[in-house]
C-alpha cells in the first residue's frame, strides 16, 4: 500500500469508525455508501487531506462518489498534488 | 389519470373520520399502531403481500410479508415483556436501518412500551442527554454501537435492559442481553396491549434554540393522519412499491417510513446505505420503485452527479415522487421533471405535527419553489409577530401557524410543559418557520423563526453545539449559528474563542470539528469554525446569535437596542 493510502486509510480508521467497530478498511471499502462515512463528516476528512497534503480540493471535486473509497481519495489527491506543482 | 378526486372536492367537507372508517376505528376502539400496521392487514387478506424488501449496501437481501411483520413483531414484543418492560415505559431503537428497527418499532408498541428511536450515527453526548431526559428503561442496539453506550450506562440508572440484535450471548457483557430475530421462536398469538387513541406511542427527539432537545410526545391515534396523508399525499395505491430515504431516527422515518405505508398496506423498499447515486439509482431499477419519497440535500447531490447515470439505468416505474427536509429549490423541482419525467413534490411538516401538513398535491398545478396548500383538515395561515394575529395580506410575511387538533399532533413535550405552551399563541400552534401565502393560497417558504439551524433537513439546537464546544479544551466561548449552503440549505457554523494559552490553528479547527462530530453527530459538526477575540453579546453578557447569523446570510442586523439591553 502506498503512502496516501496508507495515510488516509489509519486516518479514517481512527477517527472515523467506532470504537469497537472491527471493521476492516481496505482501499475499495465502501465508505460513504457503507456508512463510515457520511456526507457531513467528508468536509472534516477534506480539511484533514488539504491540510495534510497543502493543496485545495475545490468543492465541485469533493462529491461523496470522490470520496467513496481510499482508493479513490488518494486518487484526489494525487491529483491535486500534481496541480499545485503545476501551479507553483 | 390520479385516482384521487382534486384538492379542492377533498378539502371540501372534511372530516378526519375517513380515515377513521377505513382503518376500521371508531372513537373510544382500542388502537394500537403495531396492530394495525400488521395484524390489521393480515385480517384483511394481505398475510402474503411483501411488506418490507430490504438490501443493504453490501447487496445483502431480506424480504417480510405482513404475516412476517405479525410474526416477527410479536416475537420482539414478547421478548421485551419477558423482561419485565412495562407498558409506558421507553425503548430506545438505536439501530441503523436493519430490518430490527423496522419490525421492532411495531413490537415496542405491541406490548403498550413507547418506541423512542435515535439516529444511529448520534455520538454518546447527544444519545445520553436523549436517554437520560426520557428514561429510558431499555436500548436495542447492534453490537457496533454497544461501545457508545457502554462508555454513558454509568450515568443513566434507569436504563436496565441492553438487547443486542447481531451478536452472540458469549461475547456481551453480562448485564446484555443478545437476541436474534431469526433464531428467536416465533410467537403466532401475542395479547396486543390495550391502547386507547391518546395513549403514548413514540417519544422522537427535536432541537429548539434555547435547552437541551425535547421529546415530542405522539399517540397511537397519530396514526389516522398518518394514513391518510401517505394515501393522499405520496399518493399511495396497492401495488406500489414505496422507498423513503428517511432514517426512522428521525420523524419522517416512523410517520412515513414506518406508520404510512404500512397502515395502507403497501410494499416498502429499504436501502440500508449511505448516499451513493450510481447504487441509488440501481436499487429503484430493481425493485421498480413507484413512489419515492426523499429530501432537498440528497436530490441536491443527485443533481450534482448530472443526468448521463440517470440514462444508464430505466427509471421509468418512478410515478410519484414527494420531499420532505427543507424547503425544495425551483431548480430541483424543474430538473426532477426533465429527468425523471415527474416533479418532486414538496411538502412540509416537522416532528411535532407528526404529519405532512402543507403541500403540494397529487395533480395540483406545482408552483416550482412553494410549499403546496394546507392538507385538507389543517387549518394553517401566517400570523403577525407582534400581535399573533393571521396576516390577511397576500405575500406578506409572517409565521406559519396551525389551528391545532389534528390527530398527530404531539401532545406534549416529554418532562417540559413549560416548551410545549410556549409553542401557542392566540390559539395557534406556531411551527417556528416564516412564510408568505400568495393569492393563490401556495404557501411560500422564508426561513426559520429563531436560531434553530436546519442542515439537510434535521434541525440542530444551538445550545447543544455550544454545551458540547465548552469541553473542548481550548474553547472559552462559543456561538452556533445557520450559515447558507447550496446542498443542505443550512449548516452548522461556529464563532469560537479561544482559552488563554491555546492559538487559533487548522489543526485546532479540524480537533474540534472531529470532537463535535464524535460527541454529538455528523449533522451538528460545524462546517466552518471561525476564530474571533470576542463575542457579540448583550449588556448582561449573553451572546447574541442573531448578529452572526445576519453576517453569514449577508443580512441587515436591524434594530438591537431592545436585545442589547437584555
Amino acid at each position: 500500500m502506498e503512502e496516501i493510502t496508507q495515510v488516509v486509510r489509519d486516518y479514517i480508521v481512527r477517527e472515523y469508525l467506532e470504537e469497537g467497530d472491527d471493521r476492516t478498511i481496505t482501499e475499495t471499502t465502501p465508505l460513504i455508501s457503507g456508512g463510515i462515512v457520511d456526507s457531513f463528516s467528508m468536509v472534516s476528512l477534506l480539511r484533514f487531506l488539504e491540510k495534510k497534503y497543502s493543496i485545495d480540493i475545490p468543492d465541485q471535486c469533493a462529491s461523496p462518489e470522490a470520496f467513496d473509497t481510499v482508493e479513490r481519495i488518494a486518487a484526489l489527491v494525487r491529483r491535486f498534488q500534481k496541480a499545485e506543482v503545476i501551479k507553483g | 389519470m390520479r385516482d384521487l378526486p382534486s384538492y379542492e372536492e377533498l378539502n371540501a367537507n372534511f372530516n378526519w373520520t375517513v380515515a377513521e372508517r377505513e382503518l376500521g376505528y371508531r372513537q373510544g376502539d382500542l388502537i394500537n399502531i403495531g396492530w394495525m400496521c400488521s395484524d390489521r392487514l393480515c385480517q384483511l387478506g394481505l398475510a402474503e403481500k411483501l411488506a418490507l424488501l430490504w438490501e443493504d449496501y453490501q447487496g445483502n437481501q431480506k424480504r417480510f410479508t405482513y404475516n412476517d411483520l405479525r410474526v416477527c413483531s410479536n416475537t420482539i414484543a414478547h421478548f421485551l415483556a419477558s423482561l419485565r418492560i412495562l407498558p409506558g415505559e421507553r425503548v430506545c431503537l438505536f439501530l441503523d436501518r436493519v430490518p430490527e428497527l423496522y419490525i421492532g418499532f411495531l413490537g415496542i408498541l405491541k406490548m403498550g412500551a413507547v418506541a423512542q428511536p435515535l439516529f444511529s450515527a448520534f455520538g454518546d453526548e447527544s444519545l445520553c442527554v436523549r436517554l437520560k431526559d426520557a428514561g429510558t428503561s431499555a436500548i436495542i442496539t447492534q453490537k457496533k454501537h454497544l461501545l457508545k453506550i457502554r462508555k454513558i450506562r454509568e450515568q443513566l440508572p434507569n436504563l436496565r435492559h441492553f438487547i443486542v440484535v447481531d451478536a452472540p450471548q458469549a461475547s456481551l457483557q453480562e448485564s446484555e442481553t443478545a437476541f436474534a430475530l431469526e433464531q428467536a421462536p416465533p410467537v403466532e398469538h401475542f395479547p396486543i396491549y390495550p391502547t386507547k387513541a391518546e395513549s403514548p406511542s413514540v417519544l422522537h427527539y427535536t432541537s429548539g434554540t434555547t435547552g437541551q432537545p425535547k421529546g415530542a410526545q405522539h399517540v397511537h391515534y397519530s396514526i389516522v393522519s398518518q394514513y391518510l396523508t401517505a394515501k393522499w399525499v405520496l399518493d399511495l395505491r396497492p401495488d406500489d412499491i414505496y422507498w423513503c430515504n428517511a432514517d426512522p431516527g428521525w420523524v419522517t422515518g416512523t410517520s412515513y417510513g414506518i406508520i404510512g405505508p404500512w397502515a395502507n398496506g403497501i410494499t416498502q423498499a429499504v436501502l440500508d446505505s449511505g448516499f451513493n447515486a450510481e447504487k441509488w439509482y440501481e436499487f429503484i431499477e430493481k425493485y421498480r420503485v413507484t413512489v419515492w419519497y426523499s429530501a432537498p440535500t440528497a436530490i441536491r447531490l443527485l443533481m450534482k452527479e448530472g443526468a448521463e447515470i440517470i440514462g444508464k439505468h430505466d427509471l421509468s416505474s418512478l410515478r410519484h415522487l414527494a420531499s420532505v427536509g427543507e424547503p425544495l429549490n425551483p431548480e430541483a423541482v424543474i430538473w426532477s421533471r426533465d429527468v425523471f419525467g415527474e416533479p418532486f413534490h414538496d411538502t412540509f411538516w416537522q416532528t411535532e405535527t407528526g404529519c405532512i401538513v402543507i403541500t403540494n398535491f397529487p395533480g395540483m398545478e406545482i408552483k416550482p419553489g412553494s410549499m403546496g396548500k394546507p392538507f385538507p383538515g389543517i387549518t394553517a395561515t401566517v400570523l403577525d409577530p407582534r400581535t399573533y394575529e393571521p396576516v390577511n395580506r397576500v405575500a406578506a410575511a409572517g409565521l406559519i401557524a396551525l389551528r391545532p387538533g389534528w390527530p398527530s399532533q404531539i401532545r406534549g413535550y416529554w418532562n417540559n410543559d413549560a416548551g410545549y405552551e410556549a409553542k401557542f399563541r392566540n390559539g395557534w400552534y406556531l411551527c417556528g418557520d416564516r412564510a408568505s401565502i400568495d393569492a393563490d393560497g401556495y404557501f411560500w417558504f422564508m426561513g426559520r423563526d429563531d436560531d434553530v439551524i436546519n442542515t439537510g433537513g434535521h434541525l440542530v439546537g444551538p445550545f447543544e453545539v455550544e454545551s458540547a464546544l465548552l469541553g473542548c479544551p481550548a474553547v472559552a466561548e462559543s456561538a452556533a449559528v445557520a450559515k447558507p449552503d447550496p446542498v443542505n440549505m443550512e449548516v452548522v457554523k461556529a464563532y469560537v474563542t479561544v482559552k488563554r494559552g491555546f492559538q487559533p490553528s487548522d489543526d485546532l479547527e479540524l480537533e474540534i470539528m472531529n470532537y463535535i462530530r464524535k460527541r454529538l453527530s455528523p449533522l451538528a459538526m460545524p462546517q466552518e469554525i471561525e476564530f474571533v477575540d470576542s463575542l457579540p453579546k448583550t449588556r448582561s453578557g449573553k451572546i447574541v446569535r442573531r448578529i452572526l447569523r445576519c453576517k453569514e446570510f449577508h443580512e441587515p442586523v436591524g434594530d438591537l437596542s431592545t436585545i442589547m439591553d437584555d
